[in-house]
């Protein structure tokens, strides 16, 4: 089955008008609002069978607002069958419900986000730190945590920022502009 | 008087049958293993955050340092996603070449499953023959890319260069030796009763729980699901080749052993075929935003400099977007998450590390089992730490 007709099996089963669905080049997308999160995985795992919490993910949409967009890529063992189902989280902490009830399988990868984004998973049965170390202070992954050089006791060593290496061209950015400071500074 | 006290042990992170540096947790209650919380990031490098602060073509040397056993896999994932964002095709003899890496690269990989899950079970000599067939693997690709491990030798568009003259025939006679190896080992561990009862019955994963927890790969295939992304949804050219998947009931550390025997089988077989068809043509795409100008270009053409200029001081840029496509890597399911903003840089790179998610069915594995059985499963899974923690 093609992957687009998924976004048509589905709706019958969510509150489709808060929904926006969207094929992007071949991947079917929905984005729904947190309070119908779970519905609407519910009904991708009961309704459509898919049974795999293949990966959830998240990146930083600084300085948008809400600022996290959680991916949950579903599929279905066997089958080429793909849905991804997007959050966004705003707030300080950020939360979102979490999807262990529904997919056991979202347990390390939720970790891996509270780890990197701090976004919180209400309901998550173990919710720690899964890659830093414990005692870390600061989620990595998030676009204004700065990258830095451990400071070396050696004379004559300038600590550099890897970005500045090859600087950041924003899109359609004029021949020979020689690149720009990134909007959003680690 | 019985007791029903449990104790807590330690292992690793540094103990040589974690392969790698694995920590876990162990409730024991006498022998049997009552608990397993696995402890992991020892080997953290953050290479996803890193790679938004180097362009699209500077980040293939960390794709590489991933899933460190199978670079060549780990470039396909990368450049299926990249290719993907940038709505552009390698031409048909860069597509076989990759083809032919990384089925080779898939046999090199299993081999070191084979041979370091044998030397766990002390069957030291199984560890030297694999090696040994390793190691002419690296030789080829020291032909191809002038590395034996982190070659960076894919590009947006297809190959960094034509493989050489002398490669085919070198590759030929791999493959040709590997025929009789494969059986070779069988032999040594079909009627070997010590592999046989140490890994019958052994590390069981149902097919739901295999499901449940997002396993893929051999560990999923071993648990009765045909499932592998070359056949259900065919990238870079794999619907050209004729291959079966390598499938088993059993769901234990046996069924798991037989499913990479065959794919080592299966994988011999796609290489085979790309060497016999490998298509002339040229092996990069020739969209100058995306690939250098080849080197006799430049000394003729100013355009010519100008892109090579661009590309290397600044590098490309694909529209803004995301994308994602999965490839079946020697250990599951392994996709590139790419964000991007139409800058020279991505927004967001993230990795489906598919050793990451298999380790979710380890405590499963073990729960209710002789402590003895950790070591076999975990060689079960076939981990890379570096993929595990990226």
């Amino acid at each position: 089955m093609s992957e687009t007709s998924i976004l048509e099996r589905l709706r019958p089963h969510v509150p489709w008008d808060r929904l926006t669905p969207r094929d992007d080049r071949g991947r079917a997308t929905v984005l729904v609002p947190v309070d119908v999160l779970l519905d609407v995985l519910r009904a991708a795992r009961e309704a459509l069978g898919l049974d795999m919490c293949v990966d959830v993910t998240a990146w930083d949409r600084l300085p948008a607002e809400p600022r996290f967009e959680v991916l949950y890529l579903l599929g279905r063992a066997g089958t080429a069958d793909r849905l991804t189902v997007k959050a966004r989280a705003g707030g300080d902490p950020p939360t979102l419900p979490t999807a262990t009830g529904i997919y056991p399988g979202a347990g390390f990868p939720e970790r891996e986000v509270f780890d990197m984004y701090g976004v919180r998973f209400e309901g998550h049965p173990d919710l720690r730190r899964i890659l830093m170390p414990d005692d870390w202070e600061g989620h990595p992954l998030r676009r204004d945590f700065a990258l830095f050089e451990e400071p070396v006791e050696f004379k004559g060593h300038t600590p550099k920022v890897p970005s500045e290496i090859i600087p950041y061209f924003p899109p359609h950015s004029p021949s020979g502009s020689g690149g720009e400071t990134p909007p959003v500074r680690g | 008087m019985p007791t029903t006290e449990t104790l807590t042990i330690n292992m690793g992170p540094q103990h040589p049958s974690t392969h790698g540096v694995l920590r876990l947790i162990l409730e024991l209650e006498g022998e049997i293993v009552r608990g397993c919380t696995p402890v992991m990031g020892y080997l953290h490098t953050g290479i996803e955050k890193e790679m938004e602060t180097r362009t699209y073509h500077q980040n293939v040397t960390l794709v590489d340092r991933i899933e460190y056993l199978a670079n060549y896999n780990e470039e396909m994932a990368y450049f299926q996603s990249l290719e993907r964002l940038l709505g552009i095709e390698p031409p048909r003899r860069a597509k076989y070449i990759r083809v032919l890496m990384c089925e080779m690269a898939r046999i090199a990989s299993h081999l070191i499953y084979l041979g370091a899950g044998g030397m766990d079970l002390n069957v030291s000599s199984l560890f030297l023959y694999c090696i040994q067939d390793r190691e002419r693997f690296l030789d080829l690709s020291e032909m191809v890319s002038g590395q034996r491990m982190m070659p960076g030798y894919f590009r947006a568009g297809g190959v960094a260069e034509d493989v050489p003259e002398e490669f085919i025939p070198a590759a030929r006679d791999y493959l040709d030796y590997l025929a009789g190896r494969f059986d070779e080992y069988e032999r040594l561990l079909k009627d070997n009763l010590i592999w046989r009862e140490r890994l019958e019955g052994v590390a069981p994963l149902s097919r739901e729980d295999a499901i449940a927890l997002g396993a893929t790969g051999p560990v999923l295939r071993g648990s009765g699901v045909v499932h592998d992304f070359r056949k259900l949804a065919p990238y870079g050219g794999y619907e050209e080749f004729e291959f079966d998947v390598a499938v088993e009931t059993g769901g234990d550390a046996y069924a798991r052993y037989r499913v990479r025997i065959e794919e080592m089988r299966q994988a011999r077989r796609i290489a085979q075929q790309a060497l016999d068809r490998l298509p002339d043509g040229p092996w990069i795409t020739n969209d100058r935003k995306i690939a250098l100008p080849p080197r006799a270009e430049l000394a003729r053409s100013m355009e010519a400099v100008i892109h090579q200029f661009k590309l290397v001081s600044e590098g490309m840029h694909p529209p803004a977007g995301e994308s994602y496509v999965a490839t079946e890597s020697p250990r599951g399911e392994k996709g590139y998450f790419i964000v991007s903003d139409g800058s020279n840089k991505p927004v967001r790179v993230h990795v489906r590390a598919p050793s990451f998610y298999n380790l979710q069915t380890l405590p499963v594995m073990l729960k209710d089992r002789p402590l003895a059985d950790v070591v076999v499963a975990i060689a079960s899974i076939d981990i890379v730490l570096g993929d595990v923690d990226r």
